[in-house]
């Protein structure tokens, strides 16, 4: 056999679209055998435990604090109307619709997404993927499958928690200021959210989870150039995963706006 | 140390030929024929980054050949289906030169791992107990509970060697097995290699520029030189040259 001696390197457009293919490739992969048996059920359980339960602490700090802040400068804007009396009904609404699913998506996307991609990164780089390969078991599945449902699961739920304790950060400053009680609080607020709001809430977070879950799987599984590939897979993870956050929520603010007219 | 022998030729469970492997403009491998016989263990000698990992991993289907035929247990390993390929890594075992053992995970769980996605009928009993043999079979039974990182680099080979062994494999393949290792423990290591092919009758092929190592465990050698096999034989045969790509590689090991 000849060896030819120069092999051509495609170029940037050659490679942006390389790059498209095998990522829809890996999200192909995650359909065709994610939900397919053997399941790797405890695998899933620890993902999701890592992925919501440690990232609780965080997510109540941030959502407290935005339900606190967002109240406070809200008010003298609505003081101008007259219409303090909407503040539970606004904060309510701005919470479940974008606040708490964005939220709790850049925050997820910092510390999940950057922790999946060094991880795997890690894996990748000390052959730990290769043999699991070489042992005949499916390391995609043990490894893949179960982060990006794990995150696609866990997502959804932190949101909604990170909308209830931004509540009752509102709640504290509402009280606080003007008196009003919880029960009063909570009837206003409530009564503004809509199905709709729930729904397409709980649609971008799983959508939200997804990505996160996908984008840092992806850049560790296919890290490469030992440690310094496993900081750019992280750091990879995050930038690409909220970028790609920040995407979906413009369209998914257009989209849902359709419902609402 | 008492150099080994070649077996008589028998059945042959890897057979290469023609296989060409490039990385972009660097062509690792030129034609590469190599057979593997049932039972033996095969030394691959060469200096570093002349594609002697490459080889195995091209064996055990983790790298695609640019061409030419490889034929394990009389299967062709680029021409068969994932599942069929799944298959035949059950048979064939691969030790890492870093071990690769799943840091997240205490010895036991790294050797339970391949067991049950490979076995799942078996009983826990049945699981702790092939557990337990195979880290007594590499003498670390009382690592059982221990994690990667609490073990020294010595014990880290050989609980991948168990970690491979669970699988009762035909072949085994050594990924530079004494590499970064005290001489009494690559002297352990070589033993150990030993009694894996007296014990589990597995075939091997060893990949080291560790020329002890190669004396002790070899059955048979092979060194790659500019991407093919151009000498192979008994030690003494591979070495017994005035080669100027050889002789320093002897040399270095024993003269110096």
């Amino acid at each position: 056999m000849e060896i030819k001696d120069e092999v051509k390197t495609p170029g940037k457009l050659s490679r942006t679209f390389i790059t498209l293919y095998d990522v829809f490739q890996f999200m192909g992969r995650f359909f065709k055998e994610g939900f397919l048996p053997p399941y790797e059920g405890k695998e899933l359980m620890k993902q999701c435990y890592d992925i919501g339960y440690r990232s609780l602490a965080l997510i109540s700090l941030t959502g407290f604090i935005t339900g606190i802040v967002f109240t406070k400068q809200s008010r003298p804007s609505l003081a101008e109307f007259g219409a303090t009396s909407w503040l539970p009904s606004l904060v309510g609404i701005a919470l479940l619709r974008t606040l708490a699913p964005l939220l709790t998506s850049l925050i997820a996307a910092g510390k999940v997404g950057s922790s999946i991609g060094a991880e795997l990164g890690s894996m990748r780089v000390t052959e730990q993927i290769d043999a699991m390969e070489v042992s005949a078991t499916n390391p995609f599945k043990f490894l893949v499958t179960t982060r990006v449902l794990a995150s696609t699961i866990t997502i959804p739920i932190l949101t909604f928690y990170t909308a209830m304790v931004g509540m009752l950060g509102a709640l504290l400053n509402v009280s606080l200021s003007e008196g009003t009680s919880a029960k009063a609080f909570f009837q206003s607020s409530l009564e503004s959210i809509t199905f709709l709001d729930i729904t397409a809430s709980t649609i971008k977070a799983v959508i939200f989870g997804f990505t996160i879950g996908m984008v840092g799987c992806y850049q560790g599984y296919n890290s490469s150039k030992g440690t310094e590939g496993v900081g750019k897979a992280a750091n990879s993870a995050v930038v690409i995963g909220m970028f790609l956050i920040f995407i979906e929520e413009v369209v998914s603010v257009q989209f849902f706006g359709l419902f609402r007219t | 140390m008492e150099e080994r022998k070649p077996l008589s030729e028998q059945e042959k469970v890897i057979e290469i030929n023609g296989l060409y492997k490039s990385f972009g403009n660097y062509h690792v491998l030129r034609g590469v024929d190599l057979e593997l016989y049932k039972r033996e263990n095969l030394v691959v000698l060469g200096k570093s980054g002349t594609g002697k990992s490459v080889l195995i991993k091209i064996v055990v289907g983790l790298l695609t050949p640019d061409s030419g035929e490889v034929k394990v247990l009389n299967q062709h390993v680029d021409q068969i289906t994932y599942k069929e390929l799944l298959a035949l890594r059950l048979k064939v075992g691969f030790s890492f030169q870093n071990s690769a053992l799943y840091d997240s995970m205490t010895v036991r769980e790294n050797l339970i791992f391949p067991l049950v996605r490979n076995q799942r009928k078996l009983t826990k009993g049945e699981i702790t107990s092939a557990v337990e043999e195979m880290l007594d079979a590499v003498g670390l039974l009382h690592t059982i509970n221990q994690m990667p990182s609490e073990l020294s680099g010595g014990q880290r080979k050989r609980i991948g060697i168990a970690r491979t062994l669970i699988l009762r494999p035909e072949i085994m393949l050594y990924d530079e097995p004494t590499a970064g290792l005290d001489p009494i423990t690559c002297l352990e290591i070589n033993n150990l290699i030993n009694e894996v092919q007296e014990r589990f009758h597995t075939s091997s092929i060893i990949i080291t520029h560790d020329l002890t190592c190669a004396k002790a465990v070899g059955n048979r050698v092979a060194m790659l030189l500019d991407g093919k096999f151009e000498r192979q034989g008994t030690f003494e045969d591979v070495f017994n040259t005035n080669d100027e790509r050889v002789k320093p590689f002897y040399d270095y090991n024993f003269i110096q």
